[in-house]
């Protein structure tokens, strides 16, 4: 029925999707897990990266790697700012208040963009040798691909390095378990929340590198839909949880492609319609996802 | 109905009357979208105000309401052009425009049920993930189910139906039922589950089926302000129910007060005006020939994180405006103020 080859082509491809995904999931995952917020600004950081390294790719001679690394940077300290104007004033407020807040945030950034840069597309073209598509054994897939994947991955092996080995890394963890009782212990809260948002922040403006590079154009909307779906990713993982959203991410990255690839193609225009069907088959059987550390029951 | 609320009726109607003679076909339109926005803060009051969950799929409501609806009042004759591959059935069916708005509420409400069994009983704050997913899903559909929907074409040619008479009526009823609900004991168990949800269970309350009552019922208005949006404008295609919409009835019932149904009309009112004042403006301003499109969103979005931070319980503050009393047998009795927040 399939061969052997294109099957090995799905599974590289929901390996790329997937990356972006967990990236994207993981900044959800902790601001989440440490202060119970839905941002869904988070995408509109995704959007933002991805047209700094627009502009500095377009605009100077800068190599490759400072063109995904800069953005990372400045997109991190966006994170931060956002945070501390718009979310540190509502500490303690009821969480719908945080919710309705990073929609509005949201609203105007993606507004911000329209008004400075206008509503139209524009291409994002990465060098030829970085997309064109190479064969190698059976399967084929670009530099860019290759690039994705291994940086997703440093970056996760980092992430993991913070959090089990460095104070704040460790205090991270200490808030997503219990604030109030970590705020008792003496852990600075304000301090971690905001590194919790430059890190999350940061990894979205990678993975907004990589969703440009991939599909070639970007525009002030393009966050909503990577956004939403590394939601359905963190919760598939087990919401608050930073392995769980790894491998949320990686699972939805392969349940969209292998859905597009082997079910008959005129489902295929069914794919986000597929995702969120996933959420909620997930919410009905096993709600907590599957490395859940917070209790998501009623509370 | 007592002679108070027959009489203010009484007047809305005559100034109805009035407006429809005096105002022009763009401020009759204004009007119009006021009421609908009216039927959409009041539903959505529901859940996101009384029950204390956060639901954003009132865009979705409104496109699944808007379609069927349309699909119902077509005449077959327009029907077989625009839709060949429609079943027969269904092509031959013309169906008066109150059933087919009502048709339309009641299979919104459908999905909301679907979709709420298994993420109302989880936290609140799932519902708002959840049903936005329901949106991009609701769209998907609309842009795939060509036999239906005709893709991202769209149907255009709908009956003008929508007049103020019927906007008008259908807010009086939504906020009719929701006011006769949220003062109820069904109302009382809302208000106890947003307070505290293991107190209310605790208590007896049914946290789950009280939720699904509220989502449903909201969808369910939300639907029939979808069927009467696409008979005002008379075209709607998948993207027209966006998250923008959403987002601005979000804004309409935080800035009325979430949990105040005359907070809701009142937000609603406010916050359709004056977003179409700004839009004027914005088109005529520019900053050194730059035009400045976006500018009103950015406003809007400003003063809803500053609502948030200093005013978080929006202008009217969870009460209720009561309109003086005129006629009134027990005018020397104390009066007991209607206080929904419990």
């Amino acid at each position: 029925m399939f061969s052997l080859p294109y099957i090995a082509q799905q599974v590289v491809n929901g390996l790329t999707l997937g990356s972006i995904y967990a990236l994207v999931a993981i900044g959800l995952s902790i601001v989440y897990g440490i202060l119970r917020l839905i941002n869904f600004a988070h995408g509109d950081l995704l959007m933002v990266g991805a047209y700094l390294a627009l502009a500095l790719l377009l605009n100077t001679a800068l190599p490759l790697g400072a063109a995904v690394l800069l953005p990372m940077i400045i997109v991190g300290g966006v994170g931060m700012l956002v945070e501390r104007l718009a979310y540190r004033p509502l500490r303690g407020a009821p969480e719908v208040a945080m919710l309705i807040t990073s929609l509005a945030v949201s609203s105007v950034i993606q507004n911000g963009t329209i008004m400075t840069l206008s509503a139209q597309p524009r291409a994002f073209r990465l060098p030829q040798e970085l997309i064109a598509q190479q064969k190698v054994g059976v399967v084929s897939f670009s530099t860019l691909d290759v690039l994705s994947v291994a940086m997703a991955v440093g970056l996760m092996a980092l992430l993991t390095l913070f959090v089990t080995r460095t104070r704040v890394g460790i205090a991270m963890r200490a808030c997503a378990e219990n604030l109030r009782a970590a705020r008792l212990m003496g852990i600075n809260i304000n301090q971690v929340i905001a590194y919790a948002f430059a890190i999350g922040s940061a990894l979205a403006a990678a993975a907004g590198f990589m969703w440009a590079g991939r599909f070639g154009s970007i525009e002030p909307f393009m966050g909503f839909l990577p956004g939403l779906k590394a939601f359905v990713a963190a919760v598939i993982g087990g919401i608050g949880s930073i392995p769980g959203a790894m491998l949320g991410g990686y699972l939805l990255g392969f349940a969209e492609i292998f859905f597009v690839g082997f079910l008959p193609p005129e489902l295929s225009g069914y794919r986000d319609a597929f995702v969120f069907a996933l959420l909620l088959l997930v919410l009905l059987v096993r709600p907590r996802g599957l490395l859940a550390t917070v209790a998501e029951r009623e509370g | 109905m007592n002679k108070n609320t027959l009489f203010y009726l009484a007047l809305l109607t005559g100034l109805l009357f009035l407006a429809q003679s005096l105002l022009n076909d763009y401020y009759q339109r204004v009007l119009a979208v006021v009421f609908i926005n009216i039927i959409l803060t009041v539903s959505l009051n529901l859940t996101n105000g009384f029950v204390g969950d956060f639901s954003l799929g009132h865009a979705a409501f409104m496109s699944i309401g808007a379609y069927l609806s349309a699909v119902l009042t077509l005449p077959p004759a327009s029907k077989a052009g625009l839709m060949p591959q429609l079943p027969a059935w269904l092509g031959q069916l013309e169906v008066p425009f109150l059933a087919a708005t009502i048709l339309g509420g009641l299979l919104a409400a459908l999905v909301a049920a679907v979709v709420g069994i298994p993420v109302l009983r989880l936290r609140g704050h799932y519902l708002a993930v959840a049903t936005l997913g329901l949106m991009v899903i609701v769209r998907v559909v609309a842009i795939n189910w060509t036999a239906v929907t005709r893709g991202a074409k769209g149907i255009n040619g709908l009956p003008a139906f929508t007049n103020l008479w019927w906007v008008f009526g259908w807010a009086v009823v939504t906020v009719y039922v929701v006011w006769r609900l949220v003062n109820s004991s069904y109302g009382r168990a809302m208000i106890a589950i947003r307070e505290d949800a293991t107190a209310a269970a605790a208590r007896g309350v049914n946290v789950t089926a009280h939720r699904m009552l509220a989502f449903c019922v909201g969808a369910f208005f939300a639907g029939i302000a979808g069927a009467l949006w696409g008979h005002l404008i008379t075209a709607i295609t998948p993207h027209s129910f966006s998250f923008l919409i959403t987002f601005n009835v979000v804004v309409m019932l935080v800035v009325g007060g979430m949990g105040s149904i005359s907070g809701s009309i009142l937000g609603a009112t406010v916050m359709t005006l004056v977003p179409e004042f700004l839009r004027r403006v914005e088109t005529s301003l520019s900053l050194g020939g730059h035009p400045l499109y976006g500018l009103s969103q950015i406003i809007i979005a400003v003063t809803i994180t500053l609502v948030m931070i200093f005013r978080r319980q929006g202008l009217l503050g969870g009460r209720e405006v009561q309109l003086p009393r005129l006629f009134d047998r027990q005018r020397a009795l104390p009066q007991a103020r209607v206080d929904t927040t419990g």
